[in-house]
């Protein structure tokens, strides 16, 4: 039998190295297709959503014609709001038809399908300035309407001349005054803080809807689901593991529990329209019945992350604490919570993340397809007023005919991942800063 | 009172009658018997699994933390039968400290972890006299004059030995009788050990020690008696020198020679 060296590599080890080998190419195979499809994600969403933030704008100075608001002119405030946002249309046509004659644009349009260009927002824009400043009547004021939404299309090249050759609200003619004011300034897209500060609008004005109401109503439901899900969700994971009897009945709640997080959050819905809505009689829509649907839902997700935390604080501290007289309770609330506590808030984050990103049971509670036009004023009227949700208001969007809203849809998925990204963050944050080594 | 289980000797602080331990259907003690003196050193030794740690537990009622642990038998301390209804294993603690084989600091400051002890169970009127206790503690641990300049320092950034010895301040924090010691110097080096067994020799003068050790040699230098388990039997009970020169039983004598552990 021959001595083997050191020096030259066996069958066997060759064979085991490149099976080694190969395993990591997987791995990182499989990280490369991770990491293609997360850059493809991200691309296609800030590719499409960005748009959704800029917004096209027309300044267009105004001349507060007396005899069409105020006939009586005695300014009074009572007379004035009887012209209704139609009566404020003539207005905004002159204005257009004075604006296109001093650039000196040549079109053939009339003074009606010019201020078709402006949304159907400008009038009730231009009357709620007329009531907030009755001395200006007589005045000219310069104005920034918003453009409509096809004309903004149009600057961002969604909407383009071969498009609209069946399109009833633009047309070619309108197009050329659109390039001329373009080439002129009057129109320009700029940074639209509205969207995200922002009530939905309705069909007709895709231009003008924002998150920022259902952003409102994500904050109530998320104060009702950390208000009822974490002191729930805590008590009842230090009850079970610390203090509770291990037999047949804690293993029958602690299976269900597991089952629970697993449950598909519809599930969760369908049972806040039965209980909540239809036995309790709660209002539809509200943020407070959203937040209990979330609350039922995230509450697994808190017990298992907390049980998961107290397990991991080793039990020589338990004995310690016992060991020098304190009672289980101070055991556990001097000694044991407070190591516990990164993992319990992270937990607690994570849930949270998950119940604002959820669309689904809130389909079941009339949460989405609902449009709040104002913020709500007061903490009851936040929980208790109809209103919608972040994801829910995304969903509607998305389903809408108008491709404006889908843009508007990509917009809002970038606002609430900036919301998930930062609370995730704050849960890393958390739990570097306050993990204790023993 | 006691003399119903002949307990005449008033030196003696805890007596145990016929204690059995089940763990669940497992039989982990059998009829214990033993009697422990005030201000000595007991140490209990025998092989792995045999149940000294288990008896030490019950001492202090440890035990009770586990679901499927049963006790039955007598264990008095000062006459007293620590499994009656009425004892709260709580106040009983306060009574009879215990320092664990790793050791376990809380993870806060020095101060804190000798002071929790004496908080909790109101020792103390103002922090002048919390002050006070902590230093007394620290001084019977031994460990004073290490950590008198560093008492906020966090108790886990101590050393190995340092730790075990602190642990023992905080159990000498609460004043207690009865100082239970499960493998003290397991975890330890040498030097650390040599501390510690110089330590357990001066808290001798206070309390009634009860130490359970791997190692006869550590038995035969810190302990006036020793008690020998073998499979949740007491095998022997007696003077040190007696059990480690001339001891009764074949296998307390197989044990100290190495043939059995």
């Amino acid at each position: 039998m021959t001595k083997s060296s050191l020096l030259v590599q066996d069958a066997r080890t060759a064979k085991r190295n490149r099976a080694e080998t190969r395993f990591k190419a997987y791995g990182m195979a499989a990280i490369a297709v991770g990491l293609l499809m997360l850059v493809i994600l991200l691309v296609t969403i800030i590719g499409r959503g960005t748009g959704a933030f800029q917004q096209t704008f027309v300044t267009l100075p105004v001349t507060l014609t007396e005899g069409k608001l105020d006939k009586k002119g005695n300014r009074d405030l009572a007379d004035i709001k009887k012209v209704s946002t139609f009566g404020y249309a003539p207005l905004l046509k002159d204005a257009f038809e004075a604006k296109v004659a001093e650039a000196g644009i040549e079109t053939a349009l009339k003074s009606k399908a010019m201020a078709g260009l402006l949304s159907k927002d400008a009038a009730a824009e231009l009357r709620n300035y007329v009531l907030a400043n009755v001395d200006q009547i007589g005045d000219t004021v310069e104005f920034e309407f918003l453009a409509s939404g096809r004309v903004d299309g149009y600057l961002k090249g969604r909407v383009t001349r071969e498009s609209i050759a069946n399109d009833k609200n633009i047309n070619a003619a309108q197009l050329d005054l659109v390039d001329a004011l373009v080439a002129d300034g009057s129109i320009a897209k700029k940074f639209n803080l509205a969207f995200i500060t922002g009530a939905d609008a309705s069909d007709a004005r895709p231009e003008a809807a924002g998150m920022g109401v259902s952003m409102i109503g994500s904050l109530f439901m998320m104060l009702v689901v950390l208000a009822l899900a974490l002191p729930i969700g805590v008590a009842a994971s230090i009850y079970l593991e610390e203090f509770a009897p291990k037999n047949w009945i804690t293993d029958i709640i602690e299976v269900n529990i597991s089952n629970l997080a697993a449950v598909p959050s519809i599930v969760f819905g369908i049972l806040g329209l039965a209980v909540f809505i239809n036995y309790m009689h709660l209002p539809n829509s509200a943020p407070l019945v959203g937040g209990l649907v979330l609350t039922l839902m995230t509450l697994p997700t808190i017990i298992i992350s907390t049980r998961a935390s107290l397990k991991s604080v080793p039990p020589s501290i338990r004995d310690a604490a016992l060991g020098v007289g304190a009672s289980k309770m101070q055991s556990v609330f001097h000694h044991v919570l407070p190591l516990a506590a990164p993992g319990i808030l992270t937990g607690t984050i994570i849930g949270l993340a998950q119940a604002l990103g959820e669309t689904a049971p809130l389909l079941l509670i009339g949460m989405v397809g609902f449009i709040a036009s104002n913020a709500p004023e007061t903490l009851a009227d936040g929980l208790m007023a109809p209103n919608s949700a972040m994801p829910a208001q995304i969903y509607e969007w998305a389903k809408r005919a108008d491709p404006a809203f889908y843009e508007r849809a990509w917009g809002g998925i970038i606002i609430l991942l900036v919301f998930l990204i930062t609370m995730n963050a704050i849960a890393v944050l958390l739990r570097r800063r306050f993990e204790r080594r023993w | 009172m006691t003399s119903e289980n002949n307990v005449t000797d008033t030196n003696v602080k805890i007596a145990a009658r016929d204690v059995q331990v089940y763990y669940g259907d497992n039989h982990a003690i059998k009829d214990v018997n033993v009697d422990i003196e005030d201000k000595t050193v007991t140490a209990f030794i025998g092989p792995s699994g045999c149940g000294k740690s288990t008896f030490l537990r019950c001492i202090n009622r440890m035990n009770d933390t586990i679901d499927v642990c049963r006790v039955t038998g007598d264990i008095r301390i000062d006459g007293e039968d620590i499994y009656d209804r009425a004892v709260d294993p709580v106040q009983l603690r306060a009574k009879v400290g215990m320092v664990f084989q790793k050791p376990n600091p809380f993870p806060k400051s020095i101060y804190d972890n000798v002071a929790y002890g004496p908080r909790i169970h109101g020792l103390s009127r103002n922090k002048a006299e919390l002050d006070d206790i902590v230093e007394r503690a620290l001084r019977r641990g031994a460990i004073w004059d290490e950590v008198k300049d560093r008492l906020q320092a966090p108790g886990t950034g101590l050393s190995g030995g340092q730790q075990q010895r602190l642990c023992i301040a905080r159990a000498v924090a609460t004043e207690p009788e009865v100082l239970l010691m499960d493998e003290p110097c397991s975890a330890l080096d040498p030097i650390a050990t040599a501390q510690v067994e110089e330590l357990i020799d001066e808290l001798r003068q206070n309390y009634s020690v009860v130490i359970v050790t791997h190692s006869m040699q550590q038995a035969a230098r810190v302990s006036q008696k020793t008690a020998f388990f073998h499979l949740g039997n007491l095998v022997e009970f007696g003077e040190t020198d007696k059990i480690f020169t001339s001891p009764e039983d074949p296998r307390t004598e197989s044990y100290i020679t190495g043939r059995i552990g």
